[in-house]
């Protein structure tokens, strides 16, 4: 029998439990150095073991593990799955920050939000909090470093800089529009396509899985753009129409939550032409929901985004991501179970069966 | 090039309205108002003869410290020619300049006037976006001059943002002005790179921000390799 002092007292117990295993909550709105990063991923997998996993796919120029987390409920079904990285860019923060929040907010929502039980049922999310850990281990060092953009591989023989632009680097119409070849710009499209180990990492893996893949979007700062493929002027993707919609509908969600405008588009109609981008590539495989996230802010702070919008920015993100994950989800099972349903009683009636008796 | 009615979310209105702000900046900002793009409505551009492009916009302006947004018509004009030459730029938004500073302005310039010591800053906003409340007047001050730059260096295949304040400080002056050495980080979106810009400007209420000498510094100069690598 539990009276009110006998319940503060199990209140204490519980509270005393938590600070002597020493579990600190994570600070999900706070920028987190990569050693925490890292530390964060094998908590994540610690205390969710059966929905989550750590997969390290690649290693960076400099030999550093890329790592991801998937995350999904064991059915033993054949699965679909969505694709998010963060941080290709190495000074773009909020990006992994949210990659953070993401991951915590489907791990929280899926023991009691139906929908998202059903999606984790139904697909596996792959995410990479880091893509570019080299250059965002860099951005950390000094206060000189914090804006740095590409990889850290040094450039070919001559060339007196370094780093390769990951986002210009993919083998999808490499080289062709809104790259440099001086290997000291930051649009530095490497020495050919997939020169790079961190690009290599991403397409080996995707492309064994690539029919299972619903979704491409990877995230960057700043903007407050969605992009869609293709970054060549010339090129439309096949369902370009479908991808605006779902955009535009993505964006409105995002400004339900705090008002902020996204603007939804190609990338040489709203940003700049460019080639080489993971976002083109993955849509050539044919995965057919993939977008560029430029998340805030206008310009304002730009890449140094003040931690207090952490919060809100991811907010929205993750209700624009879903807008998009929840979509395609939707396209796929709910689809193929109206047609199971309607095979079904279609069967029936073929067999001159009624709904009377099936005796 | 697009001519003729723009799609306002395309880049050559967005690049375009871009420009009518830093303007606003140079023409009307104080460490007590500055201004940004909060959307572009409409947008049109014409080619002028061969001198250049006439770009007209109808945006709304968002003057940031007082949170008013007004809507303003604005024409830009990019010459086109053999040297490089700076965009010209009309508008009318005079809504937002009716917010009254002075006393604000006022203020400042007392406090910074009667220092004992000369005032410095450096890395406005820090890595984590973070400006101490006594350093937003510096940070602002950064904008204003640094809007001059921006304003004499765009062209309609450019997007600059001010990334960051590396290094602010207050020098002696014999004269009523207050003066100041400026380094700051320019942001071009669409070439991606950070370009860094040495000012010497003064700052007064009634004066505002006058650029005495600004000068460019060379690029990637902290992304070289040592040498005898290879």
């Amino acid at each position: 029998m539990l009276n009110s002092a006998g319940l503060s007292f199990v209140v204490l117990l519980s509270t005393v439990g938590a600070a002597t295993t020493g579990r600190a909550e994570y600070d999900y709105y706070k920028y987190h150095p990569m050693t925490e990063i890292t530390a964060w991923m094998n908590q994540m997998v610690k205390e969710n073991p059966s929905v989550v996993t750590i997969a390290d796919y690649g290693r960076s120029y400099e030999n550093r593990t890329i790592s991801l987390l998937k995350i999904g409920l064991k059915t033993g079904l054949k699965k679909k799955a969505v694709w998010m990285d963060c941080g290709i860019h190495a000074r773009e923060w909020i990006a992994p920050a949210f990659c953070q929040y993401f991951v915590r907010q489907i791990l929280q929502t899926y023991k009691t939000d139906m929908k998202m039980q059903r999606m984790l049922n139904n697909m596996d999310f792959y995410v990479t909090p880091v893509l570019n850990v080299d250059g965002y281990i860099y951005s950390w060092k000094n206060s000189t470093t914090r804006l740095w953009r590409k990889n850290r591989s040094p450039g070919a023989a001559g060339c007196s800089c370094y780093g390769t632009d990951l986002n210009r680097n993919f083998d999808a119409n490499w080289g062709t529009v809104g790259v440099s070849d001086d290997c000291c710009s930051n649009i530095y499209c490497g020495t050919k396509a997939s020169s790079e180990p961190e690009t290599r990492a991403v397409t080996d893996f995707i492309r064994n899985l690539k029919d299972e893949f619903l979704c491409f979007l990877t995230i960057h700062s700043y903007g407050q753009l969605l992009l869609i493929p293709y970054g060549h002027p010339n090129i439309m993707a096949p369902n370009y129409n479908e991808l605006m919609e779902v955009g535009l509908g993505a964006a409105e969600a995002i400004r339900r939550v705090h008002g902020k405008e996204y603007v939804v588009g190609t990338s040489p109609a709203v940003l700049y032409p460019n080639s080489g981008s993971s976002r083109d590539w993955a849509r050539m495989q044919g995965i057919p929901f993939t977008y560029t996230f430029e998340l805030r802010d206008n310009g304002t702070f730009g890449f140094e985004l003040p931690q207090d919008q952490i919060q809100p920015t991811c907010e929205e993100a993750y209700s624009g991501a879903l807008h998009i994950i929840s979509y395609a989800h939707d396209m796929t099972f709910n689809a193929a179970a109206a047609t199971a349903t309607a095979t079904f009683w279609t069967a029936l009636l073929a067999l001159g069966v009624t709904g009377v008796s099936l005796m | 090039m697009a001519t003729g009615e723009l799609n306002p979310n395309h880049y050559p209105a967005q690049r375009a309205a871009k420009v009518v702000q830093h303007y606003l900046t140079t023409r009307y900002g104080s460490p007590y108002r500055l201004f940004g793009v909060q959307k572009v409505h409409s947008g049109n551009a014409e080619d002028v003869a061969d001198t250049g492009r006439k770009y007209q916009l109808e945006i709304s302006v968002h003057e940031i410290i007082s949170n008013v947004t007004q809507t303003c018509s604005a024409e830009v004009f990019f010459p086109r020619g053999e040297t490089q030459s700076s965009p010209h730029v009309q508008a009318s938004c005079e809504e937002l300049l009716k917010t009254d500073t002075k006393a604000q302005e006022e203020a400042l310039y007392q406090q910074y006037k009667t220092n004992q010591g000369l005032l410095s800053s450096q890395r406005l906003p820090d890595s984590y976006g973070h400006i101490e409340p006594d350093m937003k007047p510096f940070w602002h001050l950064g904008i204003l001059a640094s809007s001059f730059i921006m304003l004499n260096e765009s062209t309609e295949n450019t997007l600059y943002n001010m990334a960051q304040v590396a290094n602010i400080t207050q020098l002696a002056t014999e004269n009523e002005q207050l003066k100041f050495d400026c380094h700051t980080l320019l942001h071009d979106m669409v070439s991606q790179e950070i370009i860094h810009w040495k000012m010497l400007f003064t700052w007064s209420p009634g004066e505002g921000v006058k650029v005495l000498q600004k000068e460019q510094l060379p690029h990637c100069h902290h992304c070289e390799k040592p040498p005898n690598t290879n």
